[in-house]
């Protein structure tokens, strides 16, 4: 395999905040160059600066999926843009062999005066595509936006979603070696960002090399092999996924018992309770992780419990990709007091309505004791939770909420 | 899970990077010196002007020139008019404080017609000039968002400005009819003076341009400066006009040369081989000064716009 980025020593110093109070302007410039003589140049302080990336040093080879993760301002934005030439670095060189496609966002250039048609070329070029390449899939592009009937309209009269749609898909049928992609992906609906997701997927399998960065390890899980976790602008980790996003959520406190507790029940050790299994037992046998949207859902939990006489209240919680709680469910309130459990297996069961988008959900189950008010497991349970859109849901416009109801529309003419 | 996660289904990416260093030694990366490679270093100010990126992306310099000619009539009602509207204002204005003062010098032509070339020029100048130097305010969000070489920015502005040139020539030539005079045939030479003249314009259009990025003040100077620019150039009076002793002077200006052959070529005087040499010569210098500039600047466009 041949290594295809390659980021050595790679440093970049901003100054913070804006410009010092005395040259911000053209008429400081001139005070400033009158008074030259007179002054100490340079007396900029390391106070001033900031280290937003710091000896970075990397290699990717082709083919690779790589995924960046970090808080805010560890200065993932900041290596992307170095990536992708927005910004030059202070010391330091990466090299990229091969041509690179960055998606910084998507929708770059585009003007709401002109049709979708003239922004499609504009973007194209904007993103480094030559008039042929965009001609040949210029159908290709607008059947994957789903606006055939739209693509001479000016796009400030189209939905957001319509906008995003086209934006992404011009993105979308970029084919450089190498892909740059950041949080785009975040913005639209759970339909749209699978779509997306497919496609990079795509880019995946043909061999491409992707670079995404995420705040959201989920999305960096599902599409990414190896993973690259900045903190305050070092690197901290690097290597296969899995292991460094358990990383990343344990020190940003997403996931606060970290992965590392063995779920297999002969590991479970004396006075442990643990989670092992979950499943939706009325939904189809080969996809027990799957249910659709609005059904009920019936949760099935396997639970091992090496404690004699506990009592435990059960949590649970179903959290979108950014970690944001949208249900949760406690098995204790005013009159249902706290289950008695002894040693042995127990399958626990919880149902409720789903009335969520279609779309990836984490599902987070936790047991506590009451007696000593501890807690004694949390399981961020693998696999995560499918919703699939319902058959009665609105297609076509990509406007869609974070909950989804059951509406009945009614229709009559007013004869008054 | 622990098991899974640490030797599952996954290859390990940095096993597999060691391993692969271990094995390529000196031949290292066929990749990274390829023809398609790029490397990104701090920007170091001996680094020659990317020309060969310039013409990979010589298709969104056209597409962009495009952007700003479609959206720049967009929504008027009178379209590409205001391109012909505001000489043909301006010389009636200037003609009617022309006749007023009885200043009647010999032009050759009438004096309208002879101020209405003038300013057809000065508006190409003009509005190149003010499109150029506010092109990257306009466009931050391609800066911040893609890379592309940045150069392509001032000079689809001026291109964009170019086509209002040519209808500015076309009425220019429709006004020489109704005055009598017959176009000849050594008007085919006016692309020859339109190219210093574009030089001219974007050489000062970039290099305000790239000052702009960082000192916003440039917008406020810059108008203040044309309008001077404007009154020392032979617009709307000839040089004839002036006192001979300072007619030297005036041909530093390299736009006096250019005016000046402009309408030598358009009514049939004799072409001034000197001053026109002047005109080229200060246009290409002040041009490359200005692209020097740039490119020493345009390192940190994305950081400070």
């Amino acid at each position: 395999m041949q290594t295809i980025i390659k980021v050595e020593n790679l440093s970049k110093k901003f100054r913070i905040g804006k410009l010092r109070s005395d040259e911000g302007t053209l008429r400081d410039l001139v005070g400033n160059f009158i008074k030259l003589p007179f002054r100490k140049r340079h007396e900029k302080s390391e106070a001033e600066t900031l280290w937003a990336l710091k000896d970075i040093n990397f290699e990717v080879y082709q083919g690779d999926t790589l995924g960046i993760v970090g808080g805010n301002g560890a200065g993932k934005s900041t290596l992307l843009k170095i990536l992708s030439r927005i910004i030059k670095p202070t010391t330091g060189r990466a090299r990229l062999g091969g041509r690179v496609g960055s998606l910084l966002e998507v929708g770059t250039g585009f003007h709401p005066d002109l049709t979708g048609r003239e922004n499609v070329f504009l973007n194209g070029a904007v993103l480094g595509m030559q008039r042929r390449e965009i001609e040949k899939k210029f159908d290709e592009i607008v059947a994957f936006a789903e606006i055939e009937k739209f693509i001479d309209t000016p796009v400030k009269f189209y939905s957001t979603g319509m906008y995003m749609r086209l934006a992404f898909a011009v993105a979308a049928h970029l084919e450089p070696d190498i892909l740059i992609v950041d949080e785009v992906l975040a913005v639209g609906d759970a339909a749209f960002q699978n779509k997306c997701l497919g496609k990079m997927g795509e880019a995946v399998g043909s061999g491409r090399t992707v670079l995404f960065v995420s705040h959201s390890s989920m999305m960096v899980e599902k599409l990414c092999r190896s993973a690259l976790y900045l903190k305050d602008g070092k690197l901290e980790n690097y290597g296969a996924a899995k292991p460094i996003l358990a990383q990343y959520e344990t020190d940003h406190g997403l996931n606060p018992a970290a992965e590392t507790i063995s779920r297999n029940s002969p590991d479970i050790k004396d006075g442990e309770v643990r989670f092992v299994e979950w499943s939706i037992s009325n939904s189809a046998p080969q996809q027990p992780h799957t249910i659709v949207s609005r059904e009920r859902a019936e949760f099935e939990f396997q639970l091992v419990c090496r404690r004699q006489n506990a009592n435990l209240r059960f949590n649970f919680a179903v959290q979108d990709s950014d970690g944001r709680p949208l249900i949760v469910a406690s098995s204790v309130s005013a009159d249902k007091a706290a289950a008695k459990v002894g040693e042995g297996a127990y399958r626990l069961r919880w149902t409720c309505h789903l009335p969520l988008q279609a779309g990836f959900y984490r599902l987070v189950a936790e047991a506590a004791s009451t007696d000593d008010d501890t807690l004694v497991d949390t399981w961020r349970c693998e696999p995560e939770l499918e919703i699939l859109p319902s058959p009665d849901d609105f297609i076509g416009e990509q406007l869609q909420g974070l909950i989804n109801v059951p509406v009945k529309f009614d229709l009559a003419r007013d004869v008054s | 899970m622990l098991t899974k996660y640490s030797t599952g289904e996954l290859t390990n990416p940095t096993e597999s990077i060691q391993a692969h260093l271990q094995q390529s030694g000196d031949g290292e990366d066929d990749l990274l010196t390829g023809k398609d490679s790029i490397v990104i270093e701090s920007s170091n100010f001996i680094s020659s002007i990317d020309l060969i990126s310039i013409w990979k992306y010589r298709e969104l310099l056209y597409f962009l020139a495009l952007r700003d000619i479609k959206i720049r009539y967009k929504q008027t009602l009178l379209g590409i008019a205001w391109v012909l509207l505001q000489p043909i204002v301006t010389t009636a204005i200037f003609t009617t404080i022309f006749l007023r003062l009885g200043t009647s010098q010999d032009l050759t032509v009438p004096y309208p017609l002879f101020a209405f070339s003038g300013f057809t020029l000065w508006t190409f100048i003009n509005s190149a000039i003010t499109n150029c130097s506010g092109s990257l305010i306009n466009h931050s969000n391609l800066i911040t968002k893609v890379y592309f070489p940045r150069l392509i920015i001032p000079f689809s502005a001026a291109l964009a400005t170019l086509l209002d040139l040519v209808f500015g020539l076309m009425s220019l030539m429709f006004a020489m009819l109704i005055y009598g005079v017959v176009p000849n045939w050594r008007m085919l030479l006016l692309p020859l003076l339109i190219v210093p003249t574009l030089l001219l314009a974007l050489g000062i259009g970039i290099f305000t341009a790239a000052l702009n990025v960082k000192y916003r003040d440039v917008k406020y100077i810059l108008p203040f400066l044309i309008q001077i620019f404007f009154f020392i150039s032979p617009v709307f009076y000839s040089l004839s006009m002036l006192p001979e002793e300072s007619v030297a002077l005036w041909q530093f200006n390299p736009l006096t040369g250019i005016l000046e052959n402009f309408r030598a070529l358009l009514f049939g005087l004799p072409f001034d081989f000197y001053s026109f040499g002047v005109s080229v010569t200060v246009s290409v210098l002040i041009f490359l000064t200005a692209i020097y500039t740039f490119h020493r600047l345009e390192d940190d466009f994305a950081d400070v716009i």
